[in-house]
């Protein structure tokens, strides 16, 4: 095999991690801010229904969860994965896509509901008490003096989860999505060389790396004033 | 009636009760300190009169409306708070200025969102008019923002340069002193037009060396014959600027009248202890 064919395969590999990469991060961090409600709110049955979820989710390995996931429909339902493909007219690779994508918005969000409940927890209580004296409502104050501080104190931990997602992407290689990892492997053992692995690696680097940048201008741009 | 009225303001947290009946009243334009040691429920009843805290008992009346009545505040709803709260500015020991907007926009964000509001209420009304066709009507909508916009800018230049911070209109709260700051503060509490200012201990967060420039500002506020209502420990200043104090303790009003009499010939032991430790405190610092 050709270096240029390995580079497009393990290209085309990548481009599954990026979309799985970009699903996740997308629906866990608005799913995390809506935990995050349900942990800080005075309703307590809800908040303690919540803190059970998480804790859940946060206590058990992330390759389980992917395991369950995937076999959810079976043992839940009585349908195989093959059937659910044939219903919606698509391959059985795109149902074992979403399943694994659920599992993963879900494993992401509440670490990040926890993160940002850390970063709500220490915005002063004056800051929402200055909105309302104005006569703002809550939405307001949330929406106009809260949320972008909420981001600039969690934009760090927010990184070191992202970067963290970039590397657990590679656990649904075992659950027939064909990301970079899969096919580095299948083209290992095909053509027994070892080669694409250091390929392989050097795309999670410089995806890893750009991410890295980008976090950095954030940080930089935020930096103009102090708390 | 006063202009301000408060009657039987009762206010407890669990089992401790902090505010046990109070009454008092100001007239427009008058300014009130009320001074106590701490605990005495001064900060508590400040917030009550700004709807962050709800008595448990008592009424307030406010240029003849009722604006809260323990009986019957849980039925208001949140759009009914929020209109009540308008009536009183309040200005934080704290300043709780929001850090990521600059002077400006510290003192335009309220009334340029409260504009969202009023914007809405005018395109209800021109719809009813149905002599307009939508594209006149549109046309009127947006100069009225327009208009409104630069009304609220306009405003919170002139309030800047009555604070003297005219300079600093594009600075952000951390590159301001604590003194700067607060004056800001009272700048984006003017910005709303209350009917009452409500100052919670507004140098207490201060260095001493930075009051001087707040209390100038308030004072200028009293010439311009604005109702304030002040918690404070400056008594200097609150003899000064005051037309009426209360003295508070232990949630009553142990004491109150001008400020002449009540710091010159006060009448309860309380009091008299109360002005004596603090006289004696400033001798001692001054002996240090």
């Amino acid at each position: 095999m050709e270096f240029t064919e390995i580079l497009v395969s393990l290209g085309l590999g990548f481009l599954t991690t990026l979309n799985l990469f970009a699903i996740t991060l997308c629906l866990s961090l608005p799913l995390g801010l809506i935990i995050t409600f349900g942990l800080r709110t005075r309703f307590k049955p809800l908040s303690y229904l919540c803190s059970i979820f998480v804790w859940i989710i946060r206590g058990s390995p992330l390759l389980l969860q992917l395991l369950l996931f995937t076999i959810l429909p079976n043992t839940v339902f009585g349908i195989s994965n093959k059937e659910i493909a044939n219903f919606f007219n698509c391959k059985v690779a795109d149902v074992y896509f979403i399943l694994v994508c659920a599992a993963f918005v879900i494993n992401y969000a509440c670490y990040f509901s926890v993160i940002f409940k850390g970063a709500l927890d220490g915005i002063p209580k004056g800051q929402y008490e200055a909105g309302k004296v104005l006569g703002l409502k809550k939405g307001q104050i949330f929406s106009n003096i809260v949320l972008f501080q909420l981001v600039k104190r969690t934009l760090a931990p927010v990184s070191n989860e992202t970067i963290t997602l970039v590397k657990d992407t590679a656990l649904a290689s075992s659950f027939s999505v064909f990301e970079l990892l899969a096919i580095t492997d299948s083209i290992v053992n095909k053509f027994v060389t070892l080669t694409p692995l250091v390929y392989a690696a050097v795309f999670y680097l410089v995806f890893n790396g750009i991410l890295t940048l980008l976090f950095g201008y954030l940080e930089k741009k935020m930096s103009f004033y102090k708390e | 009636m006063a202009y301000l009225e408060i009657k039987g303001f009762k206010k407890s947290f669990g089992n401790v009760s902090v505010l046990k009946g109070i009454d008092f009243s100001l007239e427009k334009g008058q300014v009130l300190s009320i001074i106590g040691p701490s605990g005495s429920g001064k900060s508590t009843l400040l917030r009550s009169l700004n709807f962050l805290e709800t008595p448990d008992e008592g009424t307030m009346t406010l240029d003849n409306e009722v604006l809260f009545d323990a009986v019957s505040a849980k039925s208001d709803g949140e759009k009914v708070l929020r209109n009540k709260r308008l009536n009183f500015g309040l200005v934080f020991q704290s300043f709780n200025l929001f850090p990521q907007y600059n002077v400006l926009k510290n003192i335009t964000l309220a009334p340029m969102l409260l504009l969202k509001d009023k914007v809405k209420s005018y395109k209800k009304e021109l719809k009813a008019d149905k002599t307009l066709s939508l594209k006149q009507r549109k046309e009127k909508i947006n100069k009225y923002k327009k208009e409104q916009k630069l009304f609220i800018e306009q405003n919170a230049i002139s309030l800047l340069e009555k604070i003297g911070l005219s300079e600093k209109i594009n600075a952000f709260p951390c590159e301001l002193s604590g003194g700067q700051c607060q004056r800001v503060a009272i700048a984006r509490a003017l910005a709303l037009n209350p009917k009452v200012l409500c100052f919670d201990e507004p140098t207490s967060a201060l260095d001493p060396e930075l009051t001087g420039e707040v209390l100038k500002v308030i004072r200028s506020l009293k010439d311009q014959d604005r109702t304030m209502i002040i918690v404070t420990h400056e008594m200097g200043f609150a003899k000064n600027v005051s037309d009426k104090i209360i003295f508070l303790y232990d949630g009553v009003v142990e004491e109150e009248g001008k400020p002449r009499q009540v710091f010159d010939k006060p009448k309860s032991e309380k009091l008299v202890h109360f002005l004596s430790n603090l006289n004696e405190k400033e001798g001692e610092i001054n002996k240090n």
